[in-house]
């Protein structure tokens, strides 16, 4: 078997792979959004159980999350693919540390602008629009594309409860031609390739903030 | 919570496995990130790139490939490692990577005029690193590493992946014997959340990376 024909069997889980961190990533990040407000709030109450949430979800691996949502949850759901309990599974992780990310880029607005905000009476909802927002967005930007690579890597664990993606397909290729060290040597390659782009654009993000910020 | 009592035993020796796991990745991994962190400051590129181009493969590959590559690949190069071992070697390599990383930034953060002052002292370069960087490097670099150790003990769950009797397989297959899937599941889940959350605890390593 030659490279190109490793190559060809293995591109097939690409899109999956793909589609399965971008999703997983987009639960996250609208599920990490109320987690980090949560987080941040002044009353115990919402303060301590956010706390707990992102604590527990981070303390437990991936893979055993994947296990939890695909066999247990899965029970009750008994049509739920294995690529959808990945999502659901990568998602609810991504989901605390995306939550974290928000806090910090929330935390490094500069207690002025949210006193200048509140001085002027807008109103919680007009700060965050107006003000904060738009500062903390460019600040979050590097943290969470390192944390798309991560995740990205993270999503090689769906392909052990049966999603098809890159991993799955070469676990698969290995298995029929033998030639185990080719083809992972192959997937690890396409995983690089795939996380590149994206540390480009951390890179280029986190340019940008220090030009902006007059470093 | 009686199940969970009742599953404990079947799931304590996999919690062993996977502690030893840990260990074994540190004690192998860990030595090969000082040596590689030294190597990326190296004045020679032609030492430096290759170490930073070992060092961002180990970053950026999945744990999960680099197992299946030790385990089901390099036998074919006649190298063949039991599940325990294959894993071992695996997990230490990403360790070896992700230390480095750590350790590189640790030595750049001691300032400059530290060293310089070293030198204008006429310290050797070994009394220079022993006595000026290290001790300095040492201090911004342990929370760093515990958390990555936080993070490798759960990476370890990937060895259930080549059939290593860690924790995770353990409570699979007492699951599977007695379809107790959520107890098992959960009580493992538990029995990570517990050593991981009190490692993080007791090193107040608050920052964590998701690493493997």
């Amino acid at each position: 078997m030659t490279v190109m024909e490793h190559l060809q069997a293995l591109a097939g889980g690409i899109g999956t792979t793909v589609t399965l961190t971008l999703a997983a990533f987009g639960v996250g990040a609208v599920a990490g959004f109320p987690l980090a407000l949560a987080r941040r709030s002044s009353q115990w109450w919402l303060r301590l159980p956010a706390l707990a949430v992102i604590e527990v979800l981070r303390a437990i691996p991936p893979l055993v999350w994947l296990f939890i949502v695909f066999y247990v949850i899965g029970a009750d759901f008994p049509l739920m693919t294995p690529f959808q309990a990945a999502v659901a599974g990568l998602g609810l992780i991504a989901a605390a540390y995306l939550a974290e990310i928000y806090r910090a880029g929330l935390d490094a607005v500069p207690d002025g602008q949210w006193e200048a905000a509140s001085a002027t009476g807008i109103g919680t909802l007009t700060t965050y629009r107006k003000v904060v927002l738009p500062q903390a967005a460019l600040i979050v930007v590097p943290p969470a594309a390192t944390y798309l690579i991560a995740l990205l890597k993270d999503s090689a664990v769906a392909s052990v409860v049966g999603t098809t993606d890159i991993t799955f397909l070469a676990f698969q290729e290995a298995r029929v031609t033998l030639e185990g060290f080719e083809v992972f040597v192959i997937a690890a390659a396409l995983y690089l390739a795939l996380s590149a782009p994206v540390a480009l654009v951390a890179r280029t993000a986190d340019r940008l903030i220090s030009r902006r910020l007059g470093l | 919570m009686s199940t969970w009592i009742e599953l404990f035993p079947d799931l304590l020796p996999g919690l062993w496995v996977t502690i030893k796991l840990t260990l074994l990745a540190l004690g192998l991994g860990l030595p090969c990130g000082v040596v590689l962190a030294g190597l990326s400051a190296a004045p020679s590129r032609w030492v430096r790139w290759p170490v930073i181009v070992v060092v961002e493969i180990g970053r950026g590959v999945p744990g999960l490939i680099v197992l299946y590559l030790v385990y089901r690949g390099l036998p074919q190069v006649d190298v063949v490692l039991s599940a325990f071992l294959s894993a071992g070697v695996g997990l230490a390599f990403s360790t070896a990577a992700y230390t480095a990383e750590i350790i590189r930034a640790g030595i750049a953060a001691v300032p400059v005029g530290h060293r310089e002052a070293a030198r204008a002292l006429s310290l050797s370069p070994l009394q220079e690193f022993r006595l000026v960087v290290l001790p300095q490097a040492l201090r911004t670099v342990i929370a760093p590493l515990v958390g990555f150790s936080i993070i490798l003990y759960q990476g370890t769950s990937l060895a259930y992946a080549i059939s290593v009797p860690e924790l995770l397989s353990r409570a699979y297959n007492a699951a599977s014997i007695t379809f107790q899937f959520g107890a098992a599941l959960t009580l493992a889940g538990a029995m990570y959340a517990v050593v991981s959350l009190t490692a993080t605890a007791l090193a107040g390593a608050r920052s964590r990376e998701r690493v493997l």
